[in-house]
């Protein structure tokens, strides 16, 4: 959190809100990294061609908006969570089952109920979703911090998980669901890659400046105040708890949308995208991008897919071996990143 | 709610009744009542271990209550919440300076003068008249120049003074200082000793703990002495400090 006394300067309120610190984004570090990043990915999306680019790019704004409402979590509040994979998921198959295709499903023996909902129509329904379920949990993990919070909110993301797979009356189970629809509005179907890229862009515009403004507010100053000392800031008059549980539901609301437009951009669904896992990759696109800094977030989102599907094409190595070498890569990325720069690439806080 | 009208408070604004508080077999603080009049300066001594921090933990909602009630301006208390006592007209500093670390000065002192309510505090900016007491307040500590500089930056003394700072931004009645002078070279602490001064001036009621003795003589009005959790002691500060088992409990001479 930065806040100028002499707000004479709006662009640099606004340049300290985006990237965390206006101090720091003079080191030499922040601009090679990002340099790095953007060079490579546009290096990348040149190489591979227009049809690549569109799709890594919506991968990466669903990414980001994931990372980004995680960072409210991590780094402004100081709550370490892995459980967001859950609400991602909560979302994504909350935008599957409501936009039921009744043509797929009639089809079928075990069909889902057919809602057949247009996309627009569910898209706030999937943060609802997620919001609802981020409160009933939220008042039962406002008892927990430090430590135990990253403990119970492991405990969601195995149960979220638990019942993706096991729910198959609405879920369909391990066998996930097919044919979700795409965003239409009237006739006009968003069924061409490109629009679909704008409107993922769009919404990672609204979740960015909804951050920004929670961030720069009073609400986001006690937040960080969570974040430094708990008991220190309750002694003043702040209701810990509240403040905690409206950023938890805030950032869930967010991820559910993210959810919501991954499950539509993919058009299938199965538990395995919502797995323990791809929360502690979300984690670690957070610290390797930068603690409250939310283009921070949006680089670590860009350097993980460029690095995800940029070892697709290391020609020394065993297709059977990509899956895996990606994790040993990150992994030891992220051991590196916080033996020499434990604040992440564009960052100014240490967890 | 536990609040509830208690029988006159005699000109006392801060009594504890039968107050306790227990880790595992030590007792902290035990059935401890003791009443603090209205206004001037009231130190609370003791040797080490002897409850003091307890006690300003429990008056502040720090630490819960194992037992007793706390009357705070003849508002009797069972359960002191820490959110609930600047309401009460409390707040308090920490033995082990307790900052936003990794926060600027500026916005150490704007976070606890901000909307209270979060939907107001989520439209608030910084308001002109919040940035206005803010400097005040830093002007008053000598911290202006430091703004900018993270909390974690300071020096002990700096981080001590903006620990005051920070109290002094709320408008209450009662300020707990816990060991507001330990560890100060000589002009920090005539500048904390004048802070202190001021704010008694302004008509609030000061508690403090100390163990330097010549600042409680020059300071205080009033004296409380804990030994084991219990009062052992409590006056005009002169006549307690002479008083033999004072002398054999704290000062061992």
């Amino acid at each position: 959190m930065a806040t100028y006394p002499h707000g004479n300067s709006r662009l640099r309120a606004l340049a300290a809100g985006l990237s965390g610190s206006w101090r720091m984004s003079r080191s030499n570090f922040e601009l090679w990294a990002n340099l790095l990043v953007i060079v490579a990915a546009a290096g990348f999306m040149l190489w591979r061609g227009t049809g690549f680019a569109i799709s890594l790019g919506t991968f990466v704004a669903i990414w980001a908006i994931l990372a980004v409402s995680l960072n409210l979590l991590v780094g402004y509040t100081g709550l370490l969570s892995v459980g967001h994979v859950g609400f991602f998921g909560i979302g994504a198959y909350t935008m599957a089952i409501l936009t039921s295709n009744p043509a797929y499903e009639q089809l079928r023996t075990e069909a889902l109920p057919i809602f057949a909902w247009p996309f627009f129509a569910v898209l706030p329904i999937c943060m609802a979703m997620a919001g609802l379920v981020a409160i009933a949990i939220g008042v039962v993990f406002n008892r927990f911090r430090d430590d135990i919070f990253v403990l119970v909110s492991f405990g969601f993301a195995v149960i979220a998980f638990n019942v993706f797979l096991n729910w198959e009356g609405l879920t369909r189970g391990a066998f996930g669901i097919h044919q979700i629809a795409r965003p239409a509005i009237g006739p006009w179907v968003f069924d061409d890659e490109v629009e679909f890229l704008l409107l993922v862009v769009f919404f990672l515009g609204l979740v960015v400046l909804a951050c920004w403004f929670i961030v720069t507010s009073s609400f986001g100053r006690v937040l960080a105040a969570i974040r430094e000392d708990e008991e220190a800031i309750a002694v003043f008059g702040y209701r810990v708890v509240h403040y905690k549980l409206a950023i938890w539901v805030i950032s869930a609301m967010m991820a559910g949308l993210a959810g919501g437009l991954f499950a539509s951009y993919t058009t299938f669904i199965d538990p395995n995208s919502f797995i323990l896992l791809e929360s502690i990759l979300l984690v670690s696109i957070v610290i390797m991008g930068g603690l409250s800094s939310i283009w921070g977030s949006i680089l670590g989102a860009m350097a993980f897919v460029l690095l995800e599907e940029g070892m697709r094409f290391v020609p020394f190595l065993p297709t059977e071996f990509i899956g895996q070498a990606r994790q040993v890569v990150l992994g030891l990325l992220l051991v590196l990143l916080m033996l020499f720069r434990p604040q992440g690439l564009v960052g100014r806080y240490k967890l | 709610m536990t609040a509830e009208i208690a029988p006159a408070g005699g000109g006392f604004i801060l009594e504890t009744r039968e107050v306790s508080k227990h880790f595992g077999a030590v007792k902290a603080v035990d059935r401890l009542s003791i009443s603090i009049p209205r206004g001037g300066m009231t130190s609370i001594v003791g040797p080490n271990g002897s409850g003091k921090s307890t006690l300003i933990n429990l008056l502040s909602g720090t630490l819960p209550l194992d037992g007793g009630m706390v009357i705070i301006d003849g508002v009797g208390l069972k359960i002191v919440k820490a959110y609930e006592t600047p309401a009460h007209g409390i707040t308090r500093t920490f033995q082990d300076v307790r900052l936003f670390d990794q926060m600027s000065v500026w916005d150490n002192l704007m976070v606890v003068l901000t909307d209270r309510r979060l939907f107001p505090a989520l439209k608030e900016r910084a308001k002109p008249a919040y940035k206005r007491r803010a400097r005040e307040i830093l002007e008053s500590v000598g911290m202006w120049e430091k703004r900018r500089s993270l909390a974690m930056d300071l020096s002990y003394g700096q981080r001590k003074l903006l620990e005051i700072g920070r109290v002094m931004a709320l408008d209450v009645s009662i300020y707990l200082f816990d060991e507001p002078f330990a560890g100060l070279f000589p002009k920090m602490l005539e500048r904390v000793k004048g802070i202190l001064k001021d704010i008694r001036g302004r008509g609030h009621t000061i508690i403090f703990i100390s163990h330097n003795m010549d600042i409680v003589r020059e300071l205080s009005d009033r004296i409380f002495v804990l030994d084991s959790g219990t009062l052992l002691a409590h006056g005009e500060v002169e006549e307690v400090l002479r008083s033999p088992d004072v002398i054999e409990a704290y000062l061992g001479a």
